[in-house]
């Protein structure tokens, strides 16, 4: 009932966030219309839920609990299960590759891979607001190459043991401290405004 | 004196438009384009430098279209080697001010053509500190890198660009420590195609009466894998019901070896012919090739020989009937060359290495239906460049990592076809290591770390 109920909620919302993406390209929006700041909770709203699904009921449960196959960053190689940031990350290229209506990264303070650091202004100012005030999330907007965007940064949570073990354990993490349920990053959303 | 400057200017327009529209036409729709040639292209391209829109696309086209002329033929084999720097990795705005150092989204950022002068290998055109530009504070993160010299990033045999299969850290852990020549080879086997029909014998060819004699081709014939898979003369020479054809074209060949015929058109042997341009022809390449091989057209049989298809001919001495660079003349004096020819001498088969088995290697091909086979990779380029590429596909079937590694970034080897072992010693594995045994003696103190859980997180200084 539970598994069904979600899988609902995760299709509306998904539903929703296609539908939000496909309005924005519009260039007037339609009656009634959406600030940059709906369309980005409503797409966060799908990516923490698939983001989360993912984690829990695929890559922790299959490699952490059922021990049936492990998961990897180097997951064609080893034929392992594709780490939930990969997965997340294809996702937004794939994303990346459909539209230019919005974009998304995964940042963290503390990357396993480098160029997964904060780099804007704005990055860095929303994922330090973010990890220091859990439940909050970061808006603002800020100008790049000539472009203002509206840029949304949420809290990335530990949300199974498989995050904190592999990033406690990482060779290339500056943090072996994890707990479940802190926050370990963000995801940084962005919008053009003009 | 009016009239004779008007008389001089209307020449001069007469002549100048005529001209234009000389030029103009020959560009537009003229055949040999030798003339609008800006520069000598790359060791890629010159094959089929003369049809220009195979890069342009067409006259006066944009940056984009460029582009996906680039892709059209390259973005399948980027694809394939995992691409460290995939478009994808440079559409985010917050990449913007990286595009203005360096606009990674255009292969012609870094590979610039008709600029002979400044072109390095790989086709590089880009001053040596590409790496640099992102990447300049990589010695923060790895102290080992803090003196490495910024242009050594790509030339050391550390990393790559775009193909770092053979060299990203956990595949460097993974194989250290290997002996330099393995137990146990892993080279893929010929697998036979499927068969067309029952094996036949010579009595069973359907060659028409009146060609005349034939019998030397029979023989040929009756040998070859073709006739033991129920090849017969028809169903080269006759394609279906049409009329009987005493040379029949690469596209017939293409009919059944699907795969082989695409990776021929890839690579250097076929590319002129993909693109609609006379066969390749020895004199025409760059390579030092034997004078005797002048006038010889590439094409399947060029290689392969017209009934007898033997592979071992194909595998070494069709090779060495054109190319007469230093390395293939090294081969026959290669301990390579000593295992192939123990093999044809009743070795175990795949103990041999020929000219193929390194620059035709057998890959496993997955065909749409979801079946798996192995076949010969005809795209010569596919491995080649940069030689770490080789690492996986080739190397590695009989050597362990650290030698190929060495071997690979050791010129003299590559000149010598690799008779003696590598002067070179790449540290990438030995780094690797070092590493790996800092993270374990920092166990203890990860695991107390996360213990004490609630402790507040600093964000790292920057």
């Amino acid at each position: 009932m539970t598994m069904t109920r979600s899988t609902v909620l995760v299709s509306s919302l998904f539903a929703t966030t296609l539908w939000l993406a496909a309005c924005s390209q519009e260039p007037a929006p339609a009656v009634g219309g959406i600030t940059p700041q709906q369309m980005t909770d409503a797409l966060f709203a799908v990516m923490e839920a698939d983001r989360t699904t993912y984690t829990r009921k695929v890559v922790n449960r299959l490699a952490n609990e059922e021990q049936v196959i492990t998961a990897s960053e180097h997951w064609e190689d080893e034929k392992a299960l594709p780490l939930p940031a990969q997965m997340f990350r294809f996702g937004a290229e794939m994303a990346a590759q459909k539209t230019d209506a919005f974009s998304y990264t995964l940042q963290s303070l503390w990357p396993v891979n480098k160029q997964n650091a904060p780099r804007t202004e704005m990055e860095k100012a929303g994922l330090q607001f973010v990890a220091s005030n859990p439940g909050k999330n970061f808006y603002g907007e800020e100008e790049l190459a000539g472009r203002t965007y509206f840029t949304a940064v949420y809290a990335d949570v530990a949300v199974s043991p498989a995050c904190i073990n592999c990033h406690n354990d990482h060779r290339d993490s500056p943090r072996s401290d994890f707990t479940l349920g802190e926050v370990m990053g963000g995801v940084v959303i962005r919008v053009p405004l003009n | 004196m009016r009239r004779e400057l008007a008389v001089v200017w209307l020449i001069w327009l007469v002549a100048a438009v005529a001209l234009g529209g000389y030029l103009g036409l020959r560009m537009l729709h003229g055949k040999d384009r030798t003339l609008f040639m800006p520069g000598e292209t790359t060791a890629g391209h010159y094959q089929i430098e003369l049809d220009c829109n195979a890069c342009h696309a067409q006259a006066f086209a944009d940056a984009d279209a460029i582009q996906r002329a680039c892709v059209d033929c390259h973005g399948e084999a980027l694809r394939k080697s995992k691409d460290s720097h995939p478009l994808s990795k440079f559409t985010d705005p917050r990449n913007a001010d990286r595009l203005t150092e360096l606009d990674a989204r255009y292969c012609v950022t870094c590979h610039i053509e008709h600029q002979p002068v400044r072109t390095a290998e790989m086709g590089l055109t880009l001053p040596v500190d590409y790496c640099w530009r992102c990447h300049q504070d990589i010695g923060q993160e790895r102290p080992t890198h803090s003196e490495l010299a910024f242009d050594s990033c790509a030339s050391a045999g550390c990393h790559n660009y775009h193909d770092n299969r053979a060299l990203y850290e956990d595949f460097l852990l993974q194989h250290a420590g290997e002996p330099w020549l393995l137990a146990e080879t892993l080279v893929a086997l010929p697998v036979a195609p499927q068969p067309r029909g029952e094996p036949l014998v010579s009595g069973d060819q359907d060659a028409p009466a009146d060609l005349g004699e034939v019998d030397g081709v029979v023989a040929q014939w009756a040998q070859s894998r073709h006739a033991r898979g129920g090849v017969n003369c028809s169903d080269c020479h006759q394609d279906g019901d049409q009329a009987w054809v005493e040379s029949p074209s690469v596209s017939l060949c293409a009919d059944c070896h699907v795969t082989e015929h695409t990776g021929f058109q890839r690579g250097r042997h076929g590319m002129r012919q993909a693109r609609g341009l006379s066969p390749m022809r020895p004199e025409l390449a760059r390579l030092p090739m034997r004078s005797a091989a002048e006038g010889r057209e590439l094409s399947c049989l060029s290689c392969h020989g017209a009934h007898d298809f033997n592979p071992v001919t194909a595998a070494v001495d069709a090779c060495l009937e054109c190319h007469d660079d230093e390395h293939s003349r090294a081969y026959l004096n290669s301990p390579h060359y000593q295992l192939w020819r123990a093999e044809q001498a009743g070795g175990a088969v795949g103990s041999g290495v020929s000219c193929a088995t390194c620059h035709l290697p057998r890959e496993e091909t997955r065909h749409p239906n979801g079946e798996i086979g192995i076949a010969a990779q005809h795209n010569q380029s596919a491995n080649l460049r940069p030689v770490e590429q080789m690492a996986r596909s080739v190397c590695m079937h009989c050597h362990g990592l650290d030698f190929v590694l060495d071997a690979l970034a050791d010129p003299r080897l590559l000149h010598n076809n690799f008779s003696g072992r590598p002067a070179v010693s790449v540290p990438s594995i030995e780094m690797a290591l070092e590493r790996e045994r800092q993270h374990a003696r920092s166990a203890p103190e990860r695991a107390s770390g996360a213990d004490a859980g609630e402790s507040a997180p600093q964000p790292p200084q920057r």
